[in-house]
């Protein structure tokens, strides 16, 4: 046939620029677990029914599982391993560890990046199916536990951490709006 | 160094303490069995069986094996030999993780090859494109409660207990009930998908995996490969979740034969879809309650008997009948666990084996004898609270289930409750408030442990326990802490490691108690070797325990976990739909050691009471053989949006007697919960709900037949 069946390709990955081959069947999840070693985003149905693959891509939450790696070329894509800064976690990461915002912790990179994802939309001023008034001259939603548990549905947790989950956001959210609604890395401008 | 006054004045068990390995959770830094790079690693899929029972004709490999990448398909024709005929910790070996020994395909999605390749992509595709040729016999999967072919099975407790004149009891009670209650078949999806890479290295074998009990998956494979088990090391540091569905399985062994034949690291990931058939499930069950009591509520009779379903090639029982024989006495007194074997996968322990279905009938079943007495739920099971095992006769160490109804029912505003069902209103909903109790056996086996004072101050402890999720590290943390009397900053646990000797598994609600009488045990010993002011050498003291006696030589007793769950439910009679407003459970469960993780194992066991009552059920289709929708999205679990306001605490429960005081609290917390919602449903809308899930459609058509 000679067609070819695989690519080289440049990911923008946690600031960094990685160039390699990729097979055109290679997933952004797979090409991160991989291709590099960048094993904190969760593989757990492949499918784009559970979450736990979620990253931001131009910071807009996105579950890596049913992203195409060649697709995502160019993409600023931010993974757990790239939310901290330096040293200093992001006031979600923190949250979820003072308020024990998982238990077997395989859902949480990803219940981290769609947090983080979650408070940029809502701070961006998009409704969700909790929201009540949406007219624009009601002014923002408040972000009730409703919403926040609404609006962190797409990320199933099997050991069922759901409140703690629903408190660390509220924490992350309260503590510092600024910056808990900060998209790391250099693609918070693509949040809206 | 040299030792000094110990100078932890503040003890570590009983105060909350974040999770030790929660900044690795948080930053994506905590490795899985899937994220552990190794050089020429190799993929295998697993390629499970299209029909539900017959024999393999011809699997055509040669194609595949010309595909990219393509380096090995192994199967019935090629695969290294195993042996199946031991018996381990928990019993024979489920032969589905027997691998590749046969020709015959005993239910749909049954291992028939693995197809190894250089990337997961190539795998895959060749993994599909294997065209299986079979020859197909007919089966059946039928199953109901009263089916001929079941019988009644000695699983981990006797399958028949039986006391009393059941009919002359039932005849001289003043109210009587006499129902059907039924759970749907199950699935545990821990959010890890079951994972393993073994490898050989200067000829041992080592697997890294996703499992509840390092020490124990060396076991199994040392049997099923004939191996010494020394020869083999398992590590699983992190896991994600077990919830019961991870022991040796198809995966670990696939992985392992190939790893062998091609002398090269493998790695065998199942996929979320294939754990419906490899992962184990709960069985569904059809349970008959009849009880009988007198004017007072106090029971005359109690018959509690249960069929489940297993599979053709394994007996497993879930033992549902079993929580009567702790709960409730009667003059007639009889339980039963009996089985039907069909052509489906095999069943295995799930969350709260046996207490979790079966609570939902009995205190279903208890909440129907209370409305038909005209006395409150509360005060009827407080009436029937025995004071001795029912069945046993044996003491109970503790046994704080009043303390906790007392508790909770101050807590929940139990006492301005309307006992009439269907008079609430807030709109559109109906409103209703139920509750059950809660019980799970707290036992303990035999566990080993090191503790090593280290040169620089520090201890550290080693113990082939494992984290799922529970906490134990940190817990173990605390409790080395405290019996080495110091801080448990100072402290650290390495889990996850068959090389740290035979411990409990992650099972139960046995684990951390097990474990923490090993490392108690090393502690007290290892302080006895320590002297104020001596040198510690370079490579430390270390001491190690073995509790086999000391677990030998515990009183026999009834030890139990107990709770009070409380629900109120919403259900909208126009669309059927039902939210759990709010629920709070109070727990008697031994000495909390963390009080902020245990809170969270507590509320995560009832938010999967709320799965059970609302979301689960695999519905499995007689023609084809497989559940319907067999993924996340078919198989509904509860998700963030369905859990409300969820309160769990705990009240004394201090046994003196006992050498840790510590009981497991994984399994107690679903039990009886959705018997509490159901109730709760009940008292919102006057009907009854037997079965579970309670759907919409189950509300919308409920009412017509009852």
């Amino acid at each position: 046939m000679g067609l070819s069946t695989s690519s080289v390709i440049t990911l923008h990955v946690n600031g960094e620029k990685h160039t390699l081959p990729v097979d055109h069947r290679t997933t952004l999840l797979d090409a991160l677990r991989e291709r590099l070693d960048l094993t904190g985003t969760k593989k757990g149905c492949d499918q784009g029914q559970c979450g736990a693959c979620t990253v931001l891509v131009d910071g807009r939450r996105t579950v890596a599982c049913l992203q195409l790696a060649v697709a995502a070329e160019g993409r600023e894509i931010t993974t757990i391993e790239g939310v901290a800064d330096g040293d200093r976690l992001h006031p979600v990461q923190q949250a979820f560890i003072d308020l024990d915002g998982y238990q077997c912790g395989y859902c949480t990179p990803g219940q981290i990046c769609s947090a983080i994802g979650m408070l940029a939309e809502h701070a961006a001023g998009w409704p969700s199916a909790a929201s009540g008034d949406i007219r624009p001259a009601v002014g923002p939603t408040p972000l009730t536990p409703e919403e926040i548990r609404e609006r962190m549905s797409g990320n199933l947790c099997r050991c069922s951490a759901y409140t703690s989950i629903v408190e660390a956001v509220a924490r992350a959210a309260e503590a510092d709006a600024s910056s808990a609604a900060r998209v790391p890395e250099q693609s918070g401008e693509a949040a809206v | 160094m040299t030792t000094t006054a110990q100078e932890a004045a503040v003890r570590a068990v009983g105060t909350g303490h974040v999770r030790v390995e929660g900044r690795d959770k948080v930053t994506g830094a905590a490795r899985y069995a899937g994220d552990i790079p190794f050089t020429e690693l190799a993929y295998g899929w697993l390629v499970l069986s299209t029909v539900v029972r017959g024999r393999i004709r011809d699997i055509a490999s040669g194609p595949v094996l010309e595909m990219p990448g393509v380096v090995a398909v192994l199967d019935h024709r090629n695969a290294p030999r195993l042996e199946t005929d031991y018996v381990s910790l928990l019993g024979r070996p489920d032969p589905t993780c027997a691998v590749f020994q046969h020709d015959a395909v005993p239910h749909l999605g049954w291992p028939v090859a693995l197809v190894v390749a250089q990337t997961p992509e190539q795998a895959r595709e060749a993994a599909e494109a294997l065209v299986v040729e079979y020859e197909p016999l007919p089966h059946d999967i039928e199953f109901t409660g009263d089916h001929p072919d079941s019988y009644p099975v000695d699983g981990h407790m006797p399958g028949v207990t039986d006391k009393g004149d059941q009919e002359a009891e039932l005849a001289a009670s003043a109210a009587v009930v006499d129902e059907e209650y039924t759970t749907p078949e199950e699935h545990h999806h821990p959010m890890e998908p079951h994972a393993a890479t073994a490898r050989w290295e200067d000829g041992r074998l080592e697997v890294v995996d996703s499992n509840q009990g390092a020490t124990w998956v060396v076991g199994e494979l040392a049997n099923l490969f004939s191996l010494d088990p020394a020869s083999i090391r398992v590590r699983s540091e992190h896991v994600g979740g077990g919830f019961g569905s991870k022991g040796v399985r198809a995966h670990q062994v696939a992985a392992v034969m190939a790893a062998t034949v091609l002398q090269r690291p493998v790695r065998v990931a199942l996929t979320r879809p294939q754990m419906f058939a490899l992962a184990g499930h709960r069985s569904p069950t059809v349970q008959r309650v009849r009880l009988g009591a007198d004017t007072e509520g106090r029971l005359r009779a109690l018959d509690h008997r249960s069929v489940s379903r297993t599979s053709k090639v394994y007996e497993f029982v879930e033992a549902s009948a079993g929580v009567a024989r702790v709960m409730y006495d009667a003059a007639a007194h009889h339980t039963e666990n009996r089985v039907v074997r069909r052509d489906v996968p095999s069943p295995t322990f799930m969350r709260g084996p046996g207490e979790a279905p079966g609570a939902f009938a009995l205190e279903s079943a208890l909440d129907e004898l209370a409305e038909k007495c005209g006395i409150d739920p509360i005060e009827l099971r407080l009436r029937n609270e025995p004071d001795k095992g029912p069945v046993s006769g044996l003491p109970f160490a503790t046994r704080n289930l009043r303390a906790c109804f007392e508790e909770g029912a101050r807590r929940f505003g139990w006492a301005q409750r309307d006992p009439r069902p269907g008079v609430r209103r807030d709109g559109r909903w109906l409103l209703g408030t139920g509750t059950a109790a809660a019980s799970f056996p707290a036992g303990a086996a035999p566990s080993t442990a090191a503790i090593t004072a280290e040169a620089d101050g520090r201890f550290t402890v080693r113990i082939a326990a494992t984290d799922i999720g529970t906490g134990a590290r940190t817990a173990l943390t605390l409790v080395a802490a405290d019996a080495l009397d110091v801080a448990p900053e100072r402290v650290t646990v390495r889990i996850g490691d068959s090389e740290f000797g035979f411990a409990m598994i992650a099972g139960g609600s046995m684990g951390t108690r097990s474990w923490s009488m090993a490392v108690i045990a090393a502690a007290r010993d290892l302080r006895e070797r320590l002297v104020p002011g001596m040198a510690i050498p370079a490579e430390g003291i270390t001491v190690r325990s073995d509790t086999t006696a000391q677990i030998a030589a515990l009183a026999n007793m009834e030890r139990h976990s107990y709770g009070a769950q409380f629900a109120e439910a919403a259900v909208d009679p126009a669309t059927g739909e039902v939210r759990v407003r709010r629920m709070l459970g109070i727990f008697a469960a031994g000495r909390i050691v963390n009080p902020l993780t245990a809170r969270s194992q507590f509320t995560g066991g009832m938010t999967w009471g709320i799965s059970m009552a609302l979301h689960e059920e695999a519905v499995r289709d007689p023609a084809f053989g497989g559940p319907v929708g067999a993924d996340l999205a078919g198989y509904h679990v509860a998700t963030n949006a369905d859990v409300p306001r969820i309160e769990a605490d705990w009240v004394d429960d201090t046994d003196p007697d006992d050498p840790v005081g510590i009981k497991g609290i994984g399994e107690v917390a679903i039990v009886g919960a959705a018997a509490a919602i159901a109730n709760a449903v009940w008292h919102a809308t006057g009907v009854r709900h037997r079965s579970l899930p309670i759907r919409p459609s189950r509300v919308l058509t409920a009412g017509s037949d009852a």
